[in-house]
């Protein structure tokens, strides 16, 4: 039914016509709209036969999460940012224990310094642990990518992550069609854990395994994944079949084919990005996107299918890694690596902490990467002057303070020097 | 579970030493025996496991999870803090647990409990019992967030602590339930106040009253018979319940294979650890001390305790711990001095 709704109510919709069994709540923004509608569907019984828990801790909910999945329920949970580092070590164990746990990542920045709004910091930091993450555009997609992602863990018996930009789309009120639940049904079938408690059979679970056999268990892991590239592209089909809708896949792009420019990003930073290279075709540049949907697995064949041919690639991307620069940048470069003719590829790191994406500057970053491309990691619309001022100030004064608060004296008080030191 | 031609074969007699620690089988009644003593005992924890000998953390263990298993009528599903009970008893492809089993994280397994009930739950199997177990720094340090949610969701789980009072594990460092003075790896009995820091450390099972929860209670492998009434009378409420279980380790404490549970006899019967239990906030039991000992008794025999033995501070250090079991025997009336009516 289509709906003009907010983006987390929408996502809450369609997680509830997955029919999950045990959801885990814990605030935090901005995810916690999601949360918060399910605990009132179960309340009225909107959501049937689900069990949604309070917990205390993030690290709670992923684990109460972890015991309804090994007994065999369908299990739900979302966090972000701050929330995601605290459960970590759950993360990765859902993962080792092949739970298909599904998870909305309400993507948010990491402090310090403690900022709420988005980036893609949150899903980066937890992309080894062996979970798939699938990134949406839009807050329809998110709804579409709920209901594809309890079909792929389940499937697969690996936990997944929906990545959804934090505020962009989660408090963005915008029209989505939301599914009826007839449909969901046909589509996704229910929960049959391939291990799971019972008394009737009794297993242990979660064996401490040795060198003997810890590489292959790993390896198995990977190869899971591989399994993976197919069966999203497959279920993204089916998806389509089902409801209609182009929703996920691997990756996909839009006016690549005559391109000498390709961008390459994830997330909803796409919309604006296409609607600069509208007006640049209209300037007679032929530049093309490539949206990734899946971070993880992360389909190197596809990517490097479509990226090949053009002499520029441009990856925008909302996290760093410090000390190393764009991490997508340097997946992108692993997708070219030993290729002929591969083009130069570009690493811009853009949108951190939720500064604005603007399309002025993106048509700036452009045209750049055609006349002057650069080496690196270039940050989209970085205030040099402040970064110089504390810069030189640091180099004079040994107890310089806190970096982050000096930074926004100057902004606000346009003075040379932090005001108290 | 006692068949026709076992009970015959068990002989009905009442002796004075009912209510020692040292009663057996035999004398008692037979709903009081132990599960043990049963030839359909379900041997949850089976033979083979890697603890030390002598190690009262595997011994409390079967004792409670056969209890547990047969008040469950067979339906019990455990979760198993990291630990030396997870390490010893899953060599895999080796496991001593015939029942269903899952190890996760060291600090959530009162979480991951909470999870399979609510599994059990929406799944429409309530009769499948979960407990979650886990050596003292699972519970009482880094499981304690998990482990006061779960308390305070009142969630229908019995968890069960086993207090060998150290980090076995990684080789005997220092929890908050480690006693003061005793040496472990990581309070080493050097410099002027060797061991553990006294006014440190803290009750959990006194917290977990505070909770109001339905049933807590503390027990120890000196008194299995106690241990299984526990766990029974555990099993036999819902919501969320704690049990906390003194159990001697060999290794950690530096005291003999055989003093298990002598040690653990006696450090009820100095005061050291209190055994009560409580409903509802509410203490409503407490074992009384039948032969008081000075706390010497109970510390004489671990090396962990060796070096209080040598220097005048050392001395110093024993009464100050005897103070403390002076002041358990007193808030919880565990000695029935004279003119003390109960
Ligand atoms: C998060 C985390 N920190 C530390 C460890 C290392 N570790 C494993 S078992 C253990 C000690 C367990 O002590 P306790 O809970 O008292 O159980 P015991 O071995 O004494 O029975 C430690 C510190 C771990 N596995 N995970
Ligand atoms: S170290 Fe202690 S708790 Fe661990 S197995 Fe040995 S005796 Fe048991
Ligand atoms: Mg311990």
């Amino acid at each position: 039914m289509l709906k003009q709704i907010e983006g987390s109510h929408a996502m809450a919709e369609g997680i509830a016509l997955c029919r999950p069994e045990v959801i885990c709540a814990y605030p935090i923004t901005p995810q916690t709209h999601i949360v918060e509608r399910l605990g009132e569907m179960v309340r009225t019984g909107e959501l049937k036969n689900c069990e949604f828990i309070n917990v205390e801790s993030e690290f709670t909910a992923l684990s109460v999460a972890i015991g309804a999945s090994a007994a065999g329920a369908r299990a739900y949970t979302a966090t972000a940012s701050q929330g995601l580092l605290f459960m970590a070590e759950a993360v990765y164990n859902a993962a080792g224990l092949g739970l298909p746990v599904v998870m909305t990542i309400g993507n948010r920045a990491i402090g310090a310094p403690i900022n709420i709004w988005n980036d893609h910091s949150d899903a980066m930091s937890m992309s080894d642990a062996g979970w798939m993450q699938l990134f949406a555009e839009t807050n329809q997609e998110a709804v579409d990518l709920h209901i594809q992602a309890f079909r792929l863990a389940e499937e697969l018996s690996m936990p997944t992550m929906v990545c959804v930009d934090g505020f962009i789309l989660t408090h963005a009120v915008e029209r989505v069609d939301v599914p009826e639940q007839a449909e969901v049904d046909d589509y996704l079938p229910a929960y049959e854990p391939v291990q799971v408690l019972d008394p009737n059979d009794p297993i242990s679970i979660g064996a401490m395994v040795g060198p003997d056999a810890f590489t292959e268990v790993r390896f198995l892991q990977h190869y899971k994944q591989t399994l993976a590239l197919r069966l999203i592209s497959e279920f993204a089909g089916e998806f389509k079949k089902q409801f209609g809708r182009d929703s996920g896949g691997l990756l996909r792009t839009y006016k690549i084919d005559d391109a000498e420019v390709l961008v390459v990003a994830m997330g909803s930073v796409n919309g604006t990005i296409k609607d600069t290279i509208d007006e640049m075709r209209a300037d007679g540049i032929r530049i093309g996107l490539v949206t990734l949907v899946a971070f993880r697995p992360f389909p190197v064949e596809a990517l490097r299918k479509v990226l090949v041919g053009p002499k520029h690639v441009v990856v925008i991307e909302k996290s760093l890694a410090v000390g190393m620069g764009g991490q997508l940048a340097l997946h992108v470069d692993l997708a070219l690596r030993n290729v002929a003719g591969a083009p130069q590829v570009h690493s811009v790191v853009a949108g951190l902490g939720g500064r604005p994406i603007t399309r002025p500057s993106l048509h700036r970053l452009f045209r750049r990467a055609l006349v002057q491309p650069w080496e690196g990691t270039h940050f989209l619309d970085l205030n040099e002057e402040v970064i110089a001022k504390e810069l030189h100030y640091v180099r004079k004064v040994r107890r310089s303070g806190p970096t982050a608060e000096n930074l926004l004296r100057r902004l606000r008080t346009g003075a040379q020097k932090p005001a108290a030191d | 579970m006692t068949n026709g031609t076992t009970s015959a074969a068990i002989q009905k007699l009442h002796f004075y030493q009912k209510g020692t620690f040292t009663v057996g089988n035999r004398l008692v009644s037979e709903a009081d025996r132990s599960v043990q003593a049963s030839i359909d005992r379900s041997n949850a924890l089976t033979c083979g496991h890697r603890a030390c000998q002598g190690c009262g953390e595997a011994l409390g263990a079967r004792y409670a999870l056969d209890a547990a298993l047969r008040a469950a009528g067979g339906n019990l599903i455990a979760v198993n803090a990291t630990g030396c009970l997870e390490v010893f008893t899953t060599p895999y492809p080796e496991t001593s647990w015939q029942i269903p089993w899952i190890h996760s994280l060291f600090g959530n397994a009162a979480a991951v409990a909470t999870g399979v009930a609510a599994a059990m739950r929406v799944k429409g199997r309530p009769e499948i019992r979960v407990v979650a177990q886990g050596g003292d720094g699972g519970t009482t340090d880094i499981g304690f967030g998990c482990l006061s949610g779960m308390f305070e969701r009142n969630d229908d789980v019995l968890y069960i602590c086993y207090d060998n009072e150290a980090y076995m594990n990684t080789g005997v460092q220092r929890s908050s339930a480690t006693p003061p003075a005793a040496r472990t790896a990581t309070t080493p009995a050097v410099g002027p106040q060797p061991g553990n820091v006294f006014g440190t450390g803290k009750s959990v099972p006194k917290i977990a009253v505070a909770h109001g929860i339905p049933f807590v209670a503390t027990a120890t492998v000196a008194d299995l018979h106690d241990l299984e009434r526990k766990v029974v009378k555990a099993m036999g409420i819902h919501g969320a319940r704690y049990l906390h279980i003194h159990v001697p380790c060999p290794l950690g404490w530096g005291s003999a294979s055989q003093d298990t549970i002598r040690l653990a006899q006696l450090a009820v019967e100095c005061g050291m650890f209190p055994v009560f239990e409580a409903e509802h906030g509410v203490v409503t039991g407490r074992r009384k001390i039948r032969r008081r000992v000075p706390v010497e008794d109970y510390l004489k025999p671990q090396r962990r305790f060796a070096h209080l033995f040598t220097t005048e501070e050392g001395r110093k250090c024993i009464s100050q711990l005897q103070a403390m079991a002076d002041r358990n025997i007193a808030e919880y009336r565990l000695f029935d001095w004279e003119g003390d009516v109960e």
